[in-house]
């Protein structure tokens, strides 16, 4: 079951990269695991760690920079492409984070990481810019119910429309999220639904 | 917005509608699946969370199982020396026996990479559902069908209920048509039409794949472009079935025979779209105008002609400029530079995309009575068990040992770099796969992803080379 998501008020790990592939976030060779748990530690292990080596960590990489923290993470256009792999959401959850902020995102992601109570929050070029250029001790508040990310950057935002904007989510992905529901539990209730549709088609 | 009956509708929309069980209300639809295929790496979660709801997988029938991600390459009848991965493929064979589903696993006559196997045995067929916890599942779409990747989440459902909550993707068709030239192949078309509407210029579509060049493609070429439709983005890529079709399945080991074979072919010819369908975006293009391809960066967007330069700054649009930088900096190549007359270090013939049987022949013919040159290092990976013991029928085994090239036992091998064939830091690699990524094939690896045909080419002069001057 994943963990229900409302609101999100956090700083955030800027990673200004387009493009960023499930091979990134988390390399096929630690998708050996048969549990779910433990991949935060290789979230993004090769531009973490210099010769795939925990004690030399690359200084320039962000999640290596204590200035950066929080739970929002916001990445260049077309996060999340390639491979199918789930581990890219359970490792991002892992780490700790429960936002993904980009101005696109891949599909398979996109489901992989509603699946998995990470939000994927998609903003328009300009906003994603505007968040870039944020200093790292401004906040974002994500609002689910409302469908809304604002950026607070210490002075009174809260008539700035500019620093504000609003996301598109699936209304009923948005209840599960919200809830903490999972599919299999909806689909598993389905199952007489299912045994007719089966039925009527005569099989396969 | 579904279609009113008597509407003309895509491909995509005829078997779309046969399969939703029902639409929630401003939500994604119940969807049914006829195919699921799974494997080592990304099942066995999903079983574990039937497991821990107590409950069984619910049509095992319809499940079927390979280990392909993670076994070796080598000696494949000896137990697995990595832990990690014996453990996976352990996991893999006690829970489809529990389950009772069909394995095909290591040592089994039909075992190989997923994408490879499914056709190759009959059970991909037209109008159908398929999907497997691999993003390259859009293979499969080759067949007229409806496949596409799935995550383990996904994976869980599927096993539970036999269906997906899925919203209806956009529509794309792309048109290729004309004759390709001498030299030119199934995956320089689909290279070519990534290059030009990027590694995104697909998501959130379902794309159909037509015209007079797709037409003229084999069975196994078909399955390469629709393998690479992921590449795009797009949700899955699917081409309407046809006689090439219906010849390439009749016969197979699970493919309908008799009565239902003629009551299934009738039932495969209506699934074309109709004249007048609408799709959300089309693209044209002319197979005269695609040569040989290559990438040169790290996403397959990043494609060019074997002859081309690699682009400057100034010609990639304004968004990629930094990803340009960053990719070329990974590659070791320069901006402006030719691609032509880099040299290589391995060369990678396998993979979903190019690991069939016509790949091997077609790198056979061009290889026979020649010898890799000396600084390649080539690894020939069929792509299932079947793949290469047809290739040793033919004594295609013979000219790779001649050509000093390795023909190693069928997997995914390389091409993820997941089991111990791995390209070393820092060097090239020209690999008939779909992925450049950064460390894809190995940690700091280097790849040129390429056809077949360009492969071998590089293969015997130990650089890129343009295969129309050596044919
Ligand atoms: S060959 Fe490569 S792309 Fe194909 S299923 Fe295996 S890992 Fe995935």
């Amino acid at each position: 079951m994943p963990l229900p998501l409302q609101k999100i008020k956090s700083r955030f790990v800027p990673l200004n990269i387009e493009n960023i592939d499930t091979d990134q976030i988390i390399p096929a060779r630690f998708l050996k695991a048969t549990t779910r748990e433990g991949f935060g530690k290789n979230l993004f292990r090769d531009w973490r760690y210099i010769n795939d080596d925990e004690n030399q960590p690359r200084s320039e990489f962000v999640l290596n920079q204590p200035v950066f923290s929080g739970e929002i993470l916001v990445a260049g256009k077309n996060f999340g492409c390639g491979s199918s792999r789930e581990h890219a959401a359970w490792s991002l959850l892992d780490y700790g984070f429960r936002v993904v902020v980009s101005s696109f995102f891949a599909d398979i992601f996109r489901n992989n990481a509603l699946n998995n109570g990470v939000l994927p929050v998609q903003v328009t070029e300009a906003f994603l810019e505007k968040i870039f250029a944020q200093g790292p001790e401004t906040e974002l508040l994500v609002d689910l119910e409302n469908q809304s990310i604002r950026i607070l950057n210490g002075e009174d935002t809260s008539g700035k429309e500019e620093n504000t904007e609003t996301f598109d989510i699936n209304p009923y992905k948005k209840t599960c999220l919200l809830n903490g529901y999972d599919d299999i539990d909806y689909l598993l209730s389905l199952k007489p639904e299912i045994e007719i549709f089966e039925k009527q088609r005569g099989g396969n | 917005m579904d279609k009113q009956p008597g509407m003309q509708k895509t491909l995509f929309e005829k078997i779309w509608d046969k399969h939703v069980v029902k639409t929630i209300e401003d939500g994604p639809s119940v969807f049914y699946i006829d195919k699921h295929f799974i494997h080592e790496v990304t099942s066995p979660q999903a079983f574990a969370g039937l497991k821990k709801r107590g409950i069984p997988v619910f049509r095992p029938a319809q499940v079927v199982a390979t280990a392909d991600h993670n076994v070796p390459t080598l000696n494949q009848h000896l137990p697995i020396r990595e832990e990690m991965s014996r453990k996976q493929v352990d996991a893999l064979i006690s829970n489809c026996a529990e389950q009772g589903i069909e394995l095909y696993g290591l040592g089994h006559p039909f075992q190989g990479i997923v994408h490879v196997i499914g056709p190759e045995l009959g059970i991909t067929q037209p109008g159908m559902t398929i999907v497997c916890g691999d993003s390259h599942t859009s293979t499969h779409g080759a067949f007229g069908s409806i496949a596409f990747g799935i995550g383990t989440s996904e994976v869980e459902m599927v096993l539970a209920t036999q269906c997906l909550l899925q919203s209806k993707p956009k529509l794309m068709r792309i048109t290729v048509d004309g004759t390709l030239q001498k030299g030119v192949v199934s995956k320089d078309i689909v290279l070519y039409i990534l290059s030009k509407i990027s590694a995104s210029g697909a998501t959130g579509y379902a794309v159909e794949f037509a015209g007079s060049a797709i037409r003229s493609l084999s069975m196994e070429a078909r399955m390469t472009i629709c393998n690479m439709s992921i590449e795009m983005g797009g949700r899955c890529g699917l081409i309407a079935p046809d006689s090439t079709t219906f010849e390439y399945i009749k016969g197979r080991k699970f493919a309908p025979a008799g009565v239902i074979w003629d009551q299934k072919k009738t039932e495969w010819e209506q699934l074309f779209t109709d004249p007048d369908a609408i799709f959300d975006k089309e693209y044209h293009f002319i197979a005269e105008d695609i040569q040989p391809m290559i990438t040169y960066g790290t996403n397959p967007g990043m494609g060019i002609g074997v002859n081309e330069f690699i682009p400057t700054q100034d010609q990639v649009h304004a968004s990629d400029k930094s990803g340009l930088t960053k990719s070329l900096t990974y590659m070791g190549l320069k901006e402006g530079a030719p691609i032509k007359g880099q040299s290589i270090d391995y060369v990678f013939i396998g993979s979903c995309t190019n690991s069939r049987i016509e790949d091997l022949r077609m790198v056979a013919s061009f290889v026979k009575g020649r010898k890799k040159a000396e600084n390649v290092e080539v690894w020939v990976v069929p792509g299932s068990k079947q793949v290469e013991a047809q290739a040793i029928k033919e004594g295609i085994d013979k000219i790779f040992e001649a050509a000093g090239f390795q023909l190693r036992q069928p997997g995914c091998s390389a091409c993820l770099g997941m089991n111990e064939d791995k390209i070393p830091a820092g060097k090239y690699c020209i690999s008939t796969s779909n992925r450049n990524f950064e460390g894809r094939q190995g940690a700091g690896a280097r790849t040129l992803l390429a056809s077949p045909l360009t492969a071998a080419a590089a293969a015997i002069t130990g650089k890129v080379s343009d295969i129309r001057e050596l044919l």
